[in-house]
């Protein structure tokens, strides 16, 4: 009796949580004029491949500007990351505590309270309306989480092996290279899929700063749904567009996008 | 030396980087909003704006003024966001949590259910949500596929409220609400031994009770009532943002469950505890700091929620609306930056006083160990 309620309950969930994604597919499936509210649940007859290259052609720029953007941002804040922790776990000075307590304060503070100087600042400097203002953004604002992983990920790595190597005659550098580089992918990849997630799902910043040509598929997103001509099979095929890379990522690297997740809820 | 040295230059960019962008920019924040910056249209674009000192104006306005009526909807709409959407997440993600947690069969694909809207960006939830929640289709159309009458809410349109109180009573729920919660400090402390946090705790909880029962029940903001309360426009935002974060602490539950020792469950059936006895008395106490982390990480999330509500409402509908929506809409639609500065900084406060408490505690924990 008991297990028939949990498997009940179980399915009824896995209902709630899979019917909005065939939804998603089924409008992506239809043809623009067979799109009505209430044959939301049919089957497409026939299936409509078109929408998919339709919201390709519409969103590709978009997309093209996520992959660059999530890419990058996300290699740059792995470096900043890796130097930063290793400074922070195997050379501290005094001081060095309160300045990474001083850094992970950036981590909780909502946007919106820096958002105006941040929009005065990208325009000031003009970076504003480009990617590469975007890229800067999420790669200082990346620093306290990905600091935090690496430092945290870094303390576990014991210190006589850094001592060994220094005895050996390496240097600051020297040590990074040949001892803590080596032992680093499992954290590369925690900060790695962290960090495309984040900023390829990212929202705030991208409306703020960026022009048309410059935007993310998440405000390109955003604002097509948002406007009412438009038929749902070109914002469903977009949804499922903007989901896929982080959908691949969550797939295929589960255990670390849950190590990730876990060191993230630190942060909040 | 040279070494330590050359670590530190590598730490520095990152620190000065940090220093501007966070530091130097809350206090840029704080300074615009204190300052006219919009009130004149002419200035509001201006490459330099010249901005003049007018102290707290702008925050009197936002709770006080006759035009920002929608910033204190938008207030009233974050705290039922808020206390919704973490009670209903953090529950069924226990239920989750609890049903996984008996192994049943398929496990690892329910769980990889569960979980898989985390990995969404809001926007695209809010995409999909939207169009579930049409009101002549989705969601409403699903019992006609069981042969019954389709529901007919207008989710995310309607403009019916409940819950209403006056906007002038909130001086009163607010010492209401954080007097209870001194006084639950106080009997905590109590419990720990604590002495002098207990008075503290005893004493500026019963000042503020105090407070809220003589002076607070006549403290008006406002030289009329003005009704706000939960906007049902908002339950289907709240669904969608459980849909994408219940995973999240089912996820969290999960490995507390399966972190209690064995031997303590063992002992709670020596002891002949029912099943539900043993959740009641044993799991869930064991399961409170991880709902006061869940709950840390969830409070921080509503009170900025902005992506969902744009995706799913848009910006310029009042009933959905929260701060970080009308911060948005007043300074980068409206070039009111300074109205929009001071919604920024009174976020930052809200989120200090959920955040600031939680680390300090960790940060005592990590010393005593």
């Amino acid at each position: 009796m008991g297990r028939v309620i949990l498997y009940a309950f179980l399915l009824l969930m896995a209902g709630f949580f899979l019917l909005p994604v065939y939804l998603v597919v089924l409008t992506a499936l239809k043809e623009p004029a067979k799109i009505t509210l209430d044959t939301v649940w049919h089957w497409p007859d026939p299936v409509y491949w078109e929408s998919f290259r339709i919201a390709w052609e519409a969103f590709r720029p978009k997309f093209q500007n996520s992959l660059v953007l999530a890419i990058s941002a996300t290699l740059l804040s792995a470096l900043v990351g890796a130097l930063n922790g290793y400074v922070l776990a195997k050379w501290p000075f005094p001081g060095s505590n309160l300045l990474f307590a001083l850094l992970l304060f950036g981590m909780f503070i909502p946007y919106q309270s820096i958002l105006i100087p941040l929009f005065q600042f990208v325009k000031a400097i003009g970076l504003y309306g480009t990617l590469l203002g975007l890229i800067l953004v999420h790669v200082i604002y990346g620093i306290p989480i990905v600091t935090l992983i690496f430092k945290n990920y870094y303390s576990e790595i014991p210190d006589e092996l850094v001592e060994a190597a220094r005895i050996d005659g390496a240097g600051f550098f020297g040590v990074f290279r040949h001892v803590i580089l080596p032992l680093s992918a499992p954290a590369f990849v925690v900060v790695a899929i962290w960090q495309f997630t984040q900023i390829w799902n990212e929202f705030l910043f991208a409306v703020t700063l960026t022009r048309p040509e410059s935007q993310p598929i998440t405000v390109a997103l955003a604002q097509l749904a948002g406007g009412e001509a438009v038929k749902w099979n070109l914002p469903m095929a977009g949804a499922i567009l903007a989901a896929l890379p982080t959908l691949l990522v969550y797939i295929f690297l589960g255990r670390y996008f849950l190590r990730g997740l876990l060191a993230g809820s630190v942060k909040g | 030396m040279r070494d330590r040295i050359t670590a530190f230059l590598v730490l520095l960019p990152s620190l000065v980087a940090v220093g501007i962008f966070v530091y130097g920019f809350i206090g840029q924040n704080l300074y615009v909003s204190l300052s006219d910056w919009g009130k004149n249209p002419a200035q509001a674009l201006a490459e330099k704006p010249t901005l003049h000192f007018v102290g707290l104006s702008n925050y009197r306005e936002l709770f006080t003024g006759f035009v920002d009526v929608r910033f204190r909807q938008s207030v009233v709409n974050l705290i039922f966001f808020t206390l919704f959407f973490m009670a209903g997440s953090l529950g069924l993600g226990l239920l989750l949590a609890v049903a996984l947690d008996q192994s049943p069969r398929g496990e690892g694909f329910f769980r990889t259910v569960f979980l898989f809207p985390m990995a969404l960006s809001f926007v695209v939830t809010g995409t999909i949500w939207r169009w579930l929640l049409q009101p002549q289709g989705g969601v409403n159309v699903l019992p006609t596929l069981l042969g019954l009458p389709p529901w007919s809410f207008p989710w995310l349109t309607t403009r019916e409220q409940v819950l209403v109180f006056d906007w002038n009573q909130l001086p009163f729920y607010t010492a209401l609400v954080v007097g209870l919660v001194l006084l639950y400090v106080a009997y905590r402390a109590h419990r720990e031994g604590e002495g002098k946090r207990r008075l503290y705790a005893l004493l500026s909880g019963g000042l503020l009770l105090l407070w809220a029962f003589t002076l607070g029940r006549s403290a008006h903001l406002l030289p009329y009532p003005e009704p706000h309360g939960f906007s049902l426009a908002l339950v289907g935002v709240i669904l969608a943002a459980m849909w994408q974060m219940s995973g999240y602490t089912m996820a969290l539950y999960l490995a507390g469950l399966r972190g209690i020792p064995v031997e303590v469950l063992e002992a709670a059936k020596v002891d002949g505890a029912t099943p539900w006895q043993t959740y009641r008395h044993v799991i869930l106490p064991l399961l409170a700091p991880i709902t006061l982390s869940a709950m840390i990480v969830l409070g921080h999330i509503a009170l900025k929620i902005f992506d969902l509500i744009f995706a799913m409402a848009g910006l310029d509908y009042a009933p959905t609306d929260v701060p970080a929506i009308y911060m948005y809409l007043l300074a980068f639609r409206g070039n009111q930056f300074a109205k929009g500065a001071a919604i920024g900084i009174l976020l930052l406060l809200l989120v200090a006083v959920v955040v600031v408490p939680y680390l300090a505690s960790q940060l005592r924990k990590e010393v005593r160990r």
